[in-house]
């Protein structure tokens, strides 16, 4: 898991409008160009926010992310609790490290 | 002059981007207080407002996090989120370069900090700005804690850098306005959003407007985390707007648990004396 990673390049699309051209024109060289694993570069690819939040990435970075990419708040909270209940508890990152 | 006006907000993103999906009367009376707190900082006649704020990786990354970073520009833009998302249309905001890197140089007499000559501000900044100076006419010097990704910076330090700050304000010419801008206890963007520990915010709003330093800074993050969830860490700007006002005592003039703005929402000032 390169949790680090997967959290730089949502980043970037959050941040910046090429980048965030780029996943829809350029996905493949785009996540070539960070070192990460099958399932992350499969989590970017469906957009499944859910499991990118199993992973452990920040929900602030993750919030931003998921409304860039359509998703309505009440079914961003959905996804994240569907999430939950289907893949258990977050793995890695703040919400799994910190005084659990 | 020095520092002229003192306060606290909240500034979730949904205040703005689900206005329409919040208790009506208690979005209203939210509003209404925010326009008084614009309506304030109008009178105290700023010419210049200090936003100290805790970005959400809009602009600092864990490749080269600062622990307090302030702007030095003379411009700034905002926000990143999507503008239907957040409510908020995207604008430039000005800024004031020469009296950034007059505060910094002072306030680094005191305290490391690290500057930035380009800022995109996210809801952090731009839901303030939004009620505060609508018109984006008053120059704007942003002011990031980390309070995202830890390890953050302790307490005592946010409150030291607040006394740095009040000091770099006092030895300017300028009137300078100064607001602090986070959540108390959140889960924002998280399964647990919508979840407020009224209680907690309380007790941490009693000490923050009677400005008990010892209690303030006694709040460890651990605490925090479970009590408040991960938003309480930006109790961090509430504290340095305490040190800029060491001292003094202040006013909570709005504070409600409003779920679907995942924030109690607050909006409180300190005297300048």
């Amino acid at each position: 898991m390169s949790l680090y990673y997967v959290q730089k390049l949502l980043y970037l699309i959050n941040r910046e409008p090429h980048t965030r051209k780029r996943l829809d024109t350029d996905f493949d060289v785009l996540v070539s160009e960070y070192d990460l694993t099958t399932e992350e570069i499969s989590a970017l690819r469906e957009v499944d926010v859910g499991m990118l939040y199993i992973m452990g990435v920040n929900g602030q970075i993750l919030m931003h992310y998921a409304a860039h990419r359509g998703y309505e708040w009440n079914d961003y909270i959905a996804t994240l609790r569907r999430a939950l209940k289907e893949h258990g508890p977050v793995r890695a990152g703040l919400y799994a490290t910190i005084w659990d | 002059m020095s520092l002229v006006f003192a306060g606290a907000c909240s500034h979730g993103p949904g205040i703005t981007g689900r206005a329409d999906r919040a208790d009506r009367a208690l979005r209203d009376s939210l509003y209404e207080s925010f326009d008084r707190l614009r309506r304030a900082i109008e009178e105290s006649k700023p010419d210049a407002l200090i936003i100290i704020g805790a970005e959400h990786f809009a602009n600092f990354f864990m490749d080269n996090m600062p622990a307090i970073c302030m702007g030095m520009a003379n411009s700034y833009t905002g926000p990143i989120e999507d503008e239907q998302w957040l409510g908020i249309k995207h604008a430039q905001v000005p800024g004031n370069e020469a009296l950034s890197e007059q505060l910094i140089r002072s306030i680094m007499r005191d305290i490391d900090l690290s500057y930035a000559q380009e800022w995109k501000f996210d809801h952090g900044i731009m839901v303030p700005l939004h009620f505060l100076t609508p018109e984006y006419d008053l120059p704007v010097i942003p002011v990031n804690i980390n309070c995202q990704g830890p390890p953050l910076i302790p307490l005592d330090r946010c409150y030291e850098f607040g006394r740095a700050l009040r000091r770099a304000c006092d030895e300017r010419p300028e009137r300078i306005a100064i607001i602090g801008t986070g959540g108390i206890s959140h889960w924002p963007a998280t399964p647990d959003s919508g979840r407020i520990n009224e209680p907690w915010d309380r007790e941490f709003l009693d000490h923050f407007v009677n400005n008990r330093r010892e209690k303030l800074i006694s709040y460890t993050d651990e605490q925090t985390y479970i009590n408040a969830g991960q938003g309480g860490f930006e109790i961090r700007t509430y504290i340095a707007i305490a040190g800029a006002t060491e001292g003094s005592t202040g006013e909570i003039w709005f504070y409600a648990p409003i779920p679907i703005f995942s924030v109690g929402c607050t909006i409180a000032t300190m005297n300048v004396e």
